[in-house]
C-alpha cells in the first residue's frame, strides 16, 4: 500500500503553492502587458503595430523553456542580476502577454466596424471608444480562448523547474526519488494538475456555449 | 448668425485609385431637410460620411456651423458634437442597455453628470416613443425600435444637424413607418437633416430639396414636386422609374 509521510505531503503542497503562484504572476502580468500588446497591434501608428507584431512573433515562435533560459541566464550577462523568481515572473509575463495580446487582437478586430464608427460619430475619443465600447465586447468573446490559455500557462509553469524552482512537478520528482514510489507520486501530481485544469477547461467550454447562445 | 449650417465646396474623395466624389458642392441652410438619392455605389454614404469626418477628403472644403472641417482633432471634435448620425445597421452598443447607449456620449463628450445624462436620455427616448424599453438590451428590441433608439442616442448630444444613411433599408417593411414617422416628427421640430433614402413618400412629405447622385457626382437637385414631376436628366428619370416601379 503506497503511502506518503507528512513531510512529503507538505513538500508537495509547497510545490503546488508555487505552481499556483507562478500561474497567477504570469497571468496577471500577461493581462496588463497583453492588453498593451493588443492595443499596439491595432494602433494607428505603424511603428507600434510592427513592434507589437514582432513581440508576438518572438514569444509565440520560441519555446517557453528557451524564454526562461534567456531571461535567467541572459539578463545577468547584460549586468542585470535577477533572482530566480523574478526571472521566471518576467519570462512568464512576457510569454503570456504575447499569447493574450494575439488572442485579444483577434477579438478586437472581430468587433463589427459599425461599433467604432458609431463611437466616432458620437464624438467619443480613443479611451472611451476602447474601454467603453470595443474592449468589453472583445474581452467577452475572447473569454473562452483566454481561459484556454490560462490552462496552458498553468501547465507551462512546470518548466520553471529548470531554473531551480521547486514547483509541483519538480516537487513530485524529488518526493518520488526519496520514496521510490514514482507511479503513485506522479499519479498524485497528475491528479492535482487535472483538478486545477479540468474545471477551468470545463468553465471555458461552458462559457463558449453560453456566448454562442447569448444574443447580446 | 450664418444661415448656412453645412457647406461643401469642390469636395473630391478618392478610395485609393477610385474617384468616389467628384467636385461635390452642397450648401445646407439651418432647418433645411435634404433627401439624397441615387443608385447603389453612387457615393451617397461617402458624401454624408465626409461631413462628420468618418471619411477624409482629398481636396475641397467642408464647413459646419462656421468651423472648417480640417484633420485637426479640435475641428473634428467640434463637428461631431454638432452633427448626429444614424446608420443603416443601427450600430447600437449591444453590451449596453438602451438607456446606457443614450447616456454614454453626453457623459463622455459633453461632460454631463450621470443624472443630467439620464434625464436627457429619458427625454429623447420618450420622444421617439420608446421610453418604456429603457432598461432592455438592443438585441431584445425589434429593428424598428433599435433604429429609434439610435435616433434618440444621436439626439441626446443635442446636435444641430442629423445625417441619416438609409435608416430604413435594413428594416422589415412593417417597421419602416415607425422610423419614418419619427424622422418626420424630427423634421417638423426644425432639425436640419440630410437623409440618404429611397423612401420617396418621405421625400415628398418633408424634403425641401431632393438631390440625385450618380457615379460620385451630384447630377440634379430640386424641390421635390418639380424633381419628381419632371426630372431634367435622363439618368434621374431612369432611376426614378426604377425605384417608383418597386414601390
Ligand atoms: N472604404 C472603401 N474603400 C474602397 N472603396 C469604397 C469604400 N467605401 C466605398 N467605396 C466605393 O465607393 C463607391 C461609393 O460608395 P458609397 O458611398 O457607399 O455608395 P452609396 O452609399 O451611394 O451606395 C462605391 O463604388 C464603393 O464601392
Ligand atoms: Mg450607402
Amino acid at each position: 500500500m503506497p503511502h506518503l509521510g507528512i513531510n512529503e505531503i507538505t513538500f508537495l503542497a509547497q510545490g503546488l503553492k508555487w505552481t499556483l503562484f507562478l500561474t497567477a504572476i504570469g497571468f496577471c502580468g500577461g493581462i496588463v502587458f497583453g492588453l498593451l500588446v493588443a492595443l499596439g497591434r491595432v494602433a494607428q501608428n505603424r511603428a507600434l503595430r510592427m513592434a507589437a507584431a514582432g513581440w508576438i512573433a518572438v514569444f509565440q515562435g520560441t519555446p517557453l523553456l528557451m524564454q526562461l533560459f534567456v531571461v535567467f541566464f541572459g539578463l545577468p550577462l547584460l549586468g542585470v542580476n535577477v533572482s530566480a523568481w523574478l526571472a521566471v515572473a518576467i519570462a512568464l509575463t512576457a510569454h503570456a502577454s504575447a499569447f493574450l495580446g494575439e488572442i485579444w487582437r483577434g477579438a478586437i478586430q472581430a468587433i463589427p466596424k459599425g461599433q467604432s464608427e458609431a463611437s466616432h460619430a458620437l464624438g467619443l475619443h480613443y479611451r472611451s471608444r476602447m474601454f467603453d465600447i470595443i474592449l468589453p465586447q472583445a474581452l467577452k468573446i475572447s473569454l473562452p480562448a483566454t481561459v484556454g490559455f490560462l490552462v496552458q500557462l498553468l501547465k507551462g509553469t512546470s518548466l520553471a523547474a529548470i531554473v531551480g524552482f521547486i514547483e509541483l512537478t519538480r516537487a513530485g520528482q524529488i518526493v518520488s526519488n526519496q520514496t521510490y514510489q514514482p507511479l503513485f507520486v506522479f499519479g498524485l501530481v497528475g491528479v492535482l494538475y487535472f483538478m486545477m485544469c479540468w474545471p477551468l477547461s470545463y468553465w471555458g467550454r461552458r462559457m463558449e456555449t453560453r456566448l454562442s447562445q447569448d444574443p447580446r | 448668425m450664418d444661415d448656412i449650417l453645412i457647406r461643401m465646396e469642390h469636395v473630391e474623395k478618392w478610395y485609393g485609385g477610385f474617384h468616389a466624389l467628384k467636385d461635390v458642392n452642397l450648401t445646407v441652410r439651418r432647418g433645411e431637410k435634404i433627401v439624397l438619392c441615387g443608385p447603389s455605389g453612387s457615393g451617397k454614404s461617402t458624401l454624408i460620411r465626409c461631413i462628420n469626418h468618418l471619411e477624409t477628403i482629398k481636396s475641397g472644403r467642408i464647413t459646419v456651423d462656421g468651423t472648417a472641417l480640417t484633420d485637426s482633432p479640435q475641428a473634428v471634435d467640434m463637428v461631431r458634437r454638432e452633427v448626429g448620425m444614424c446608420f443603416q445597421q443601427f450600430n447600437l452598443f449591444p453590451h449596453k442597455t438602451v438607456l446606457e447607449n443614450c447616456m454614454l456620449a453626453p457623459m463622455r463628450v459633453r461632460k454631463l453628470t450621470r443624472e443630467a445624462a439620464e434625464a436627457t436620455a429619458r427625454k429623447y427616448l420618450d420622444r421617439v416613443r420608446i421610453g418604456n424599453q429603457a432598461d432592455k438590451y438592443p438585441a431584445q428590441l425589434s429593428g424598428g425600435q433599435q433604429q429609434r433608439v439610435a435616433i434618440a442616442r444621436a439626439l441626446c448630444m443635442e446636435p444641430k444637424a442629423m445625417l441619416f444613411d438609409e435608416p430604413t433599408s435594413a428594416l422589415d417593411p412593417e417597421m419602416v413607418k415607425e422610423v419614418l414617422d419619427t424622422m418626420i416628427g424630427l423634421a417638423h421640430d426644425g432639425m436640419t437633416m440630410i437623409c440618404v433614402t429611397h423612401e420617396m413618400g418621405f421625400a415628398r412629405q418633408v424634403a425641401d430639396r431632393v438631390i440625385f447622385m450618380a457615379e460620385g457626382e451630384i447630377i440634379e437637385e430640386g424641390e421635390p414636386n418639380a424633381f419628381f414631376r419632371n426630372p431634367r436628366h435622363e439618368r434621374t428619370r431612369a432611376f426614378l422609374g426604377e425605384i417608383l416601379a418597386h414601390h
